[in-house]
């Protein structure tokens, strides 16, 4: 993952601020996506990213805007790969991204369940870590649903100020 | 003239809709020419699997979430709340994208050179590869809950035992796809508890679901003799030996719905993965393939 500036390169720097077509308050970088970014001369680069989730819909849109960032910066031969392992999580989510989401009004995931030996287990019973409301900070906030607009969120609402809000769910 | 806009004329093209389509830019319209799900992936057969049995093992996984998200899909301006509607939505989405990636992956497999559309929309019924369970038309939300149960408790404990997969594809392709079924599971049993638990009428219906989709479980854990080799090479998990897994998620499941599993046999044919499928597979994959048979190689 390219994750320090000085590690890029020109190519890499101009890959990592490409912004997320769903999330466009979070760079690529920001999102963790973005695993290699490798320039070979003559003009060519070589991105490789890693998707969020496997129906992604966005991921044709982010390639699309990778090559057309990278095209504009100079480069006339860009070529995008997929790494598949390790999947994607959002515990790649930096400090900087989390920030970002928080200060746009979504809740950032916390830290993925670290996953246990055996058989995944059911979870029957109430989500066991609640967010803290994004506008006021509270933490007596309820689920709504699992599921929102994008694969990555669910939906909330705050007890104390009554406002609703999204999370970016922990996978 | 002096008016006309600043536009390079042999940069022009003929009407603004075109203009959104220059040079096949996907961010500006929507349509034909998806990305290769594997584009940049290392698909070279790992060595002494047989490419035939990997890509028929890889439309089996595949045709089974590709038929699922439709059945799926169809609950789309159907479902009981808004809530539920995103949430089936996003089910089936995550399903199709699994399905992509793995019609892709036999389509590399076989050396056919197939690709995912050619797969998903242009093989004849008897082609596919599916369980029943994923064909069994759309009954009511305790059927889909029901259902879902089912399938997502199965599906789950086979790509688990598929991330130790000898071929590397297909282990990546499931330990994504274990972390999506997780909370499919968990959408479909906390659903089913609280229609098991709920009104007599929500029970009813909930049950009557289980005990239509009941009959389309020993199918699940019956292996195919294609199954069976690639179980025995380390490539494939061995469906029988799911059941003890499946069994006691749904016991748990059920004993918290205040259900009870409804009588069946309990061993039945791999029907669907050899081919032999009902009238409902027809049906759906009229409506799936319609547009991509009605217009071979369209563009738009």
């Amino acid at each position: 993952m390219v994750s320090r500036a000085r590690e890029r390169g020109r190519a890499g720097e101009v890959a990592a601020a490409v912004a997320d077509p769903e999330l466009p308050m979070l760079t690529l970088a920001d999102l963790g996506i973005l695993r290699e970014v490798t320039e070979t001369g003559d003009g060519r680069v070589v991105v490789t990213i890693t998707p969020t989730y496997s129906g992604c819909p966005a991921m044709d849109a982010i390639r699309a805007d990778l090559s057309a960032a990278l095209r504009a910066a100079g480069y006339a031969d860009v070529e995008i790969r997929t790494a598949l392992t390790p999947p994607w999580t959002t515990d790649w989510i930096g400090e900087a991204g989390r920030r970002k989401l928080a200060a746009a009004g979504i809740s950032p995931p916390g830290p993925a369940a670290p996953r246990a030996p055996g058989p995944v287990p059911v979870a029957l019973g109430p989500v066991r870590r609640r967010p803290a409301c994004p506008n006021c900070g509270s933490g007596e906030t309820g689920e709504i649903s699992r599921f929102g607009a994008t694969a990555c969120r669910s939906l909330w609402r705050c007890q104390a100020c009554h406002e609703p809000f999204e999370h970016v769910k922990e996978i | 003239m002096s008016d006309t806009p600043a536009v390079h004329p042999d940069a022009a093209p003929g009407n603004a809709y075109e203009a959104l389509n220059e040079a096949d830019d996907p961010r500006w319209a929507f349509g034909t020419g998806f990305t290769d799900p594997l584009a940049g992936v290392d698909t070279s057969l790992p060595p002494g699997v047989d490419g035939a049995d990997l890509a028929a093992y890889c439309l089996m996984l595949g045709d089974d979430a590709l038929i699922m998200s439709h059945r799926l899909q169809e609950w789309c301006t159907h479902a009981p709340e808004l809530e539920e509607e995103v949430a089936l939505a996003n089910i089936a989405l995550d399903l199709l994208g699994q399905a992509r990636l793995l019609l892709a992956r036999a389509g590399t497999a076989d050396g056919t050179g197939r690709d995912e559309d050619a797969l998903a929309f242009l093989r004849d019924p008897g082609e596919f590869r599916n369980v029943r369970l994923a064909e069994a038309p759309n009954g009511d939300f305790g059927h889909a809950m029901a259902r879902l149960l089912v399938f997502a408790t199965w599906r789950l404990a086979l790509l688990d035992r598929l991330t130790a997969s000898r071929d590397p594809v297909l282990a990546a392709v499931a330990a994504k796809g274990v972390k999506e079924l997780a909370y499919h599971r968990d959408y479909a049993a906390g659903w089913v508890v609280r229609l098991g638990d709920g009104t007599a009428y929500s029970r009813e219906r909930v049950y009557e679901g289980l005990s239509a989709v009941w009959p389309l479980v020993p199918e699940l854990f019956a292996a195919d003799p294609v199954e069976s080799r690639l179980a025995d090479a380390g490539v494939a998990a061995d469906p029988a030996a799911l059941r003890a897994e499946f069994d006691a998620v749904l016991d748990q499941v059920l004993a918290a719905a205040t259900l009870t599993r409804p009588p069946v046999p309990s061993e039945g044919p791999a029907l669907g993965r050899g081919g032999a499928h009902t009238e409902a597979l027809t049906v759906l994959l009229e409506e799936l393939q319609s547009v991509a048979r009605a217009h071979p190689g369209a563009r738009w």
